[in-house]
């Protein structure tokens, strides 16, 4: 009955997708005058040619899990979550709190208050959208990017603020304590005589996003919450027939969706800064709808989609250092012909594929 | 072009349409196979088949949405490609959807010259719009107000601006798609009226139809389709509803219901006064008081549209209303937090809504998936308290899919993989099983093949005879007068009196449902 199978819509699809999203950045290259290849090379030895390299890219894609699950959640229930940048920096804020209120004996006690503190801070900024949707209809979309503006400043008022270490000029908290620190893939694998790059931020927090990956997992196939959230999301009449509450699963799901892209933070602020800063967020909200798109919401192949935008955001760096005629906006050029063609652009290949197989399967028959 | 011969028309006239060998598949589905067919001039021609048979496909291939994969397509004899719909207007071909295409905030004339307009200012366009329109009326009694707006015009009215629409482009075919869904008998008697009309003035009819009935009032001949092939074509004179039923299952139907007396028990459900306004203000629900017992099927009759839908979902539990309705003796709330299908199920009410893909069923959803939907909070179907227990669903789903004939029965399906009658048969199996003291029917039949009909009516006449209440909606008079045991008509949100289906007809189900009261009765 499927018009295909099912490994060509989740890898053979976005495969061909990437391939000629590659074909379209190398065209963009060449028209510069560079080598492509060569870029390619680059990209490529810079994110998983060595230990730091793949440090780098594990610890991006550690941000990219996180909030690509955000938005997946939300989007299960057909709500466009654009708010995760804002949900990230107040989740930074709630970790920092946690953190800073204690003095942590060991980063095992430390580190579930701290995601209590980053997952409260991350869905109540989640909430107030959410609240606003289910009860007043305004559009989510809108309200989220505006939280995001909001985050932003309430993050540079508390930074400049209540929260500003007076030692320093800059716009930060003081450091957490000793007994805050997360420890790094160098100190976890050493035990195990596997020398990994001391000065890349890969920390514990990349086994949380996993396992939160597979509780999403979990939650949208194994539960009834999420059997509501997808129903909601496929059919809201529907929904509404089998009475379910339109408010509840839209804030349940908000906050979930908010929950996990504040735990960003525990990557970021506890495990990499030990201090919160401004802007720690880099944009990685935003990748995380990408990373949700090519990832068809499913929290596995989202794992797989920020791997790759891990070394696509690791490779990027590397080819700013190794070519210099490349510009910083180039990269970002690059990175987002790979966001168009795997999310915007997806039926362009999918079609074709699709009719390929069943010329195929009728041959067959 | 001579063939506008009187005499001749019926056995000599020359093809207005003829089809050779047409094939088209979706996938590996074959919609349409080896398709021929020969409609001539200046006659009606039917197509019936069961959903899914393809007449639709065939039709959108004549007007040009679909390319057929082979087969050639002749227009009076010539050889005609039709690429898009404005090759199949140009070649004199009209089309009146099932879904009405027009803007509803435009005049009727403004509909009228939509995409045919003579400049780039509308004067003109109007003007000569405005001519022909009133000969067209004259001509086929097809009145409407060329001024009106389409959404202040009823939805027998507004079928005729689809008809107009054809005949200004010059339409000498015109292809109907089951016109008399939305209507009430008189309309539809006025549409017939308006199609021998037409066919005097030697336009060619094709009516896409399921009902055998209109078939059999109307067509010159008719052609039956099944599973893609057309399987024959008989003068309609020569044949039967019995004859053409079997010709489109394969097999002898039972069009007649078979059923026993109705043995009513106590009171299961009394509504009275109960109002809807909706979110735009209007009144859906005028007072409408009823009661019903146990063991009964009360059938409410009606074009759609006058209330029944919100009738369904007042009960059902998703829309707010005042007065009172009492269950079982004990009243429900009709709005705030205890108003909702949970609450509705839990007082053991079931409701199989009008429209199953849009509430019934979740379309992306696995079969198994929707036999619980709703009813998802029953322990049962959790393993513990984070967890459902999906393999335990998956089984119970193949035990009600083998109960219900549901085919194919593979609980890891998509609804909408299914056909119409299969995808009925899961939201039934549903609802049934759970032994509700009331079950709600909203168009139990809607889009589902003869040979599930059949099975559904036997299956809600067990439950009747089980002692259950049956509220039935349909807009199917056949269906109302074969199984109510009550008829309630309603019309603009009122209760426009009850009859006992075996001393009233059509006919006079027809004028209640629009709206006359010849003796003056009130509900």
């Amino acid at each position: 009955m499927d018009k295909m199978p099912k490994w060509a819509d989740l890898f053979l699809i976005p495969f061909i997708n990437l391939i000629l999203a590659f074909v379209a950045a190398g065209l963009v290259v060449l028209a510069i005058g560079e080598n492509p290849l060569d870029a390619i090379y680059f990209m490529i030895k810079g994110s998983l040619g060595s230990t730091s390299g793949i440090g780098y890219t594990l610890y991006y894609a550690t941000n990219y899990i996180f909030t690509g699950l955000a938005v997946a959640v939300a989007f299960h229930a057909r709500l466009f979550n654009i708010g995760g940048e804002g949900q990230a920096a107040v989740g930074g804020v709630g970790a920092a709190v946690v953190l800073l209120a204690v003095d942590w004996p060991h980063w095992t006690l430390a580190l579930p208050f701290a995601i209590l503190g980053a997952a409260i801070a991350g869905a109540a900024w989640a909430a107030i959208p959410a609240y606003l949707q289910a009860k007043r209809g305004s559009h989510i979309v809108i309200t989220t990017i505006m939280f995001n503006f909001i985050a932003a400043a309430l993050l540079g008022f508390l930074l400049n603020g209540i929260l500003k270490n007076p030692a320093t000029q800059n716009a930060e908290t003081r450091n957490f304590g000793a007994g805050a620190h997360l420890p790094t893939a160098h100190e976890m694998l050493a035990p195990f005589g596997i020398e990994f790059s001391k000065s890349a931020p890969l920390n514990f927090s990349f086994l949380l996003a996993i396992a939160c990956a597979f509780l999403v997992w979990v939650l949208i196939w194994h539960t009834r919450l999420g059997y509501q959230i997808r129903a909601f999301g496929h059919n809201e009449g529907a929904a509404k027939y089998a009475g379910i509450s339109s408010v509840r699963i839209t804030i349940l799901a908000m906050l979930i969706s908010g929950a996990l892209a504040g735990m960003l933070a525990i990557n970021v602020v506890m495990g990499e800064q030990e201090r919160l800063i401004k802007e720690f967020v880099e944009g990685a909200g935003f990748v995380g709808i990408a990373v949700a798109l090519m990832g068809r919401s499913h929290p596995f192949g989202i794992v797989l989609a920020a791997l790759l935008f891990g070394m696509l955001t690791q490779g990027g760096f590397e080819l700013l250092w190794e070519m210099p005629t490349i510009s910083r906006e180039m990269v970002l050029v690059i990175q987002a012909l790979i966001i168009l063609f795997t999310g915007a652009l997806d039926h362009m290949v999918r079609d074709p594929v699709e009719r390929l197989f069943i010329r195929m399967k009728k041959r067959a028959a | 072009m001579n063939t506008e011969t009187k005499s001749g028309r019926q056995e000599t006239a020359a093809s207005a349409i003829e089809l050779r060998g047409i094939s088209k598949a979706f996938g590996p589905v074959q919609a349409n196979k080896d398709i021929s067919i020969n409609v001539k001039k200046g006659t009606i021609h039917g197509i019936i088949g069961e959903n899914g048979a393809g007449k639709s496909t065939l039709m959108s291939i004549l007007y040009g949405f679909y390319k057929a994969d082979a087969g050639e397509i002749f227009i009076n004899g010539k050889k005609t490609d039709i690429p898009d719909s404005q090759a199949a207007i140009a070649a004199g071909i009209g089309m009146v959807f099932q879904h009405f295409k027009l803007v509803e905030n435009f005049t009727v004339l403004e509909n009228v010259i939509l995409g045919v307009e003579d400049g780039p200012l509308l004067k003109d366009s109007l003007t000569k719009a405005r001519e022909t329109l009133t000969s067209l009326a004259k001509e086929y009694e097809l009145h409407v107000d060329p001024d009106a707006l389409i959404e202040d015009l009823s939805v027998g009215h507004q079928q005729r601006v689809e008809i107009l629409k054809a005949l200004y482009r010059q339409a000498e075919i015109l292809i109907l798609d089951e016109p008399t869904g939305v209507l009430t008998p008189a309309e539809a008697d006025h549409l017939f009226r308006i199609l021998r009309g037409l066919k005097d003035q030697g336009k060619t009819i094709i009516l896409i139809t399921h009902k055998l009935r209109e078939i059999m009032e109307i067509t010159d001949t008719v052609s039956v389709m099944r599973r893609g092939e057309m399987t024959s074509t008989v003068k309609t004179a020569e044949t039967s509803p019995e004859d053409l039923a079997e010709r489109m299952v394969g097999r002898k139907v039972l069009l007649r219901v078979d059923k026993t007396p109705a043995n009513p028990g106590k009171t299961v459900l009394e509504v009275k006064d109960l109002r809807v306004v909706d979110e735009d203000k209007i009144e859906r629900l005028r007072s409408i008081s009823f009661s019903m017992r146990a063991g009964e099927i009360l059938g409410i009759a009606g074009v759609s549209g006058n209330g029944q839908t919100q009738l369904l979902e007042v009960l059902g539990g998703y829309q707010n209303a005042t007065g009172s309705v009492m269950v079982n003796g004990q009243s429900i709330d009709l709005t705030g937090t205890h108003s909702d299908g949970q609450s509705r199920r839990a007082r053991g009410i079931s409701h199989v809504p009008e429209d199953r893909q849009a509430e019934g069923l979740i379309m992306e959803f696995m079969a198994w998936e929707n036999m619980i939907f709703g009813y998802h909070h029953d322990p049962k179907y959790q393993k513990n308290r984070w967890l459902m227990d999906n393999a335990a669903i998956r089984t119970e789903t193949e035990a009600k899919m083998e109960r219900f004939d549901v085919r194919p029965p593979n609980p890891r399906l998509q609804a909408k993989n299914f056909s119409g009658g299969n995808q009925q048969k899961i939201v039934l199996a549903r609802e049934i099983e759970r032994d509700p003291d009331l079950l709600l029917v909203g168009q139990p039949t809607r889009g589902v093949d003869i040979g599930a009909i059949e099975f559904i009516h036997k299956r809600i006449l067990e439950l009747r005879d089980e002692g259950k209440a049956i509220l039935m909606v349909s807009v199917e008079l056949e269906e109302i007068l074969s199984m109510s045991d009550r008829i309630i008509v309603m019309f603009d949100g009122r209760i426009m009196g009850e009859r006992d289906p075996t001393k009233t007809n059509e006919r006079e189900l027809g004028l209640l449902m629009a709206g006359v009261t010849d003796e003056g009765e009130a509900a």
